[in-house]
């Protein structure tokens, strides 16, 4: 009997060429993408929902208040601290080649408030709480701490993720204070003691110039991010699956996930209030 | 007279994605009995024991606990009827951050308006049922995976359910400790007269304190009955299972 010709080839699967492997990446990437981003969507509503039905677990909330918002004043304060002093330094020695050392201390203050004080501080989160977070709420997953909350008529999404987005939503904005004093105050120091620029002039010319609307700017990113890089961190921790491993990558892509959202969104936010 | 069916799942069918688990499953367990289900790793069985108890949803079917089909309902209707459940998981899946009064006494506060003293005479009762004394203060990581299960069954029949799921209560256990798990989910079931289904992979512990067994193998219920009728099925995969402990004769 004679064989077909292509029986007679080796049973081997078809290699892509590059083009091909290169435009599947493409649409593998594209697709994760929108998964994610409709998961988060998906997940903001549910926590939306649960938020407002009783009952309400202050408990877990305050604690995590704390855990985001106390424990992180540290880090923050000495990030703006030393955010406004090496601001403070380039833009005094910048602002010497024109003679036009006054203008030091608006130029701190407006940076800090409107752009370093939200994304330096959305960053911290991020880095200190949300990979904990992240990390918490995976290794719960694969241990069936979730499925055991459910199994006990307790629904996760409230117990778990509420306290823990309402946290990012209030305490980044509260941090990003923190930054915008420590910051200011470090920016001081530089200018005036480093620098000699006089202290009079650095505070008249950043109050003429500066306004609530820089500051209140600053919060609303502040706000945003937080809102955000809490809800990709419990979505990632809440999906985790595939033990120790799968905890480690999910806590890898919240921390990418998340500083990609805070840079995406500072543009967006900014353009739209302006 | 019939004996009353606590649970009853009817046609049930679950696949994920193109990986087909479960294809057609009908299963009854009888109110106060407790019923084995055998079968081998990636059988299906706790994607079954999970359809019971509501946390996942099937593809066709229905899952009934005391006539009530669980599949239609939305959270709160299921976590109603999640009340009537305790579940004992493979790995305990006790809250690592609490200790384990905090674990145990976690359903009360969440269901139960009761004083402190109250919890801690609870807490106390069910740890004496499942054997364990004095360990209140401690966290789960300072337990044994024994007394992680004991302390898992205590949490799981804190509230006094009518049905405990006790999924793989064995696995990984020595042969002391396992005996133990036997006893406690035997004494489970004479002094709180609960319904139980055990998914299990061990022969002996499924032959120890079944009322009945149901063989489940890819996706479906091959054979079932009593153990002693179990002993004799013809079904080849449940033979071939049962000749692993018991030998070829």
């Amino acid at each position: 009997m004679r064989v077909p010709q292509e029986l007679e080839k080796p049973l081997r699967p078809k290699l892509p060429g590059p083009l091909t492997a290169f435009v599947e990446s493409i649409g593998a990437g594209t697709i994760k993408l929108m998964t994610d981003v409709g998961g988060v969507t998906t997940l903001a509503w549910s926590v939306a929902r649960w938020t407002i039905r009783p009952p309400y677990r202050l408990q877990n909330f305050f604690v995590q208040l704390d855990f985001v918002g106390v424990g992180s004043i540290f880090i923050v304060a000495l990030t703006g601290l030393f955010s406004g002093m090496v601001f403070a330094h380039q833009s005094a020695r910048a602002f010497q080649i024109f003679n036009a050392e006054s203008l030091v201390g608006p130029t701190v203050a407006l940076t800090i408030t409107r752009e370093l004080a939200p994304v330096f501080t959305a960053l911290m989160v991020t880095m200190r709480a949300v990979s904990a977070m992240t990390t918490e709420l995976g290794t719960m997953r694969v241990t069936e701490q979730v499925d055991a909350l459910e199994t006990m008529a307790v629904n996760p999404i409230q117990y778990l993720l509420v306290p823990r987005v309402l946290a990012g939503l209030i305490m980044v904005p509260v941090l990003v204070m923190v930054f915008d004093t420590t910051g200011m105050a470090g920016g001081y120091l530089i200018a005036v003691g480093v620098h000699g620029v006089s202290a009079g002039t650095f505070l008249s010319r950043t109050q003429q110039w500066m306004e609530a609307a820089d500051i209140f700017e600053g919060l609303v990113k502040g706000a945003v991010f937080g809102l955000t890089v809490a809800l990709i961190g419990c979505y990632k921790g809440f999906g985790a699956s595939g033990g120790a491993k799968g905890v480690g990558q999910a806590t890898t892509e919240a921390m990418v996930a998340s500083a990609l959202s805070i840079f995406i969104l500072d543009y967006l936010v900014g353009i739209t209030l302006h | 007279m019939a004996a009353q069916k606590m649970i009853q799942v009817i046609d049930l069918h679950k696949s994920f994605g193109t990986n087909y688990v479960l294809r057609g499953i009908n299963l009854e367990v009888e109110t106060g009995s407790t019923c084995v289900i055998l079968g081998g790793s990636g059988s299906g069985k706790t994607v079954l024991m999970k359809h019971i108890i509501g946390l996942l949803k099937p593809d066709r079917g229905q899952a009934l606990i005391e006539g009530e089909d669980i599949v239609p309902l939305g959270a709160e209707e299921l976590a109603k009827i999640r009340m009537k459940f305790g579940m004992v998981f493979q790995a305990a899946a006790l809250f690592d951050s609490m200790t384990v009064y905090e674990n145990v006494s976690f359903p009360l506060r969440e269901h139960r308006k009761l004083s402190e003293a109250e919890m801690r005479r609870i807490v106390g009762e069910k740890l004496s049922i499942v054997g364990l004394q004095d360990v209140e203060d401690k966290y789960p990581a300072d337990l044994s995976g024994g007394m992680r299960k004991r302390v898992g069954l205590a949490r799981a029949i804190v509230l006094d359910p009518n049905i405990v799921l006790y999924d793989e209560p064995t696995t990984g256990l020595d042969p002391i400790t396992t005996e133990y798990v036997d006893e406690m989910i035997l004494d489970a079931k004479k002094k709180l007269g609960v319904t139980s289904v055990v998914i299990s992979h061990d022969v002996a512990s499924a032959f120890k304190v079944a009322d009945n067994v149901a063989f489940l193998s890819e996706g479906l219920i091959v054979d079932h009955g009593p153990p002693a009728q179990m002993r004799n099925s013809q079904q080849p995969m449940v033979k071939l299972f049962l000749q692993t402990w018991f030998g070829k004769n």
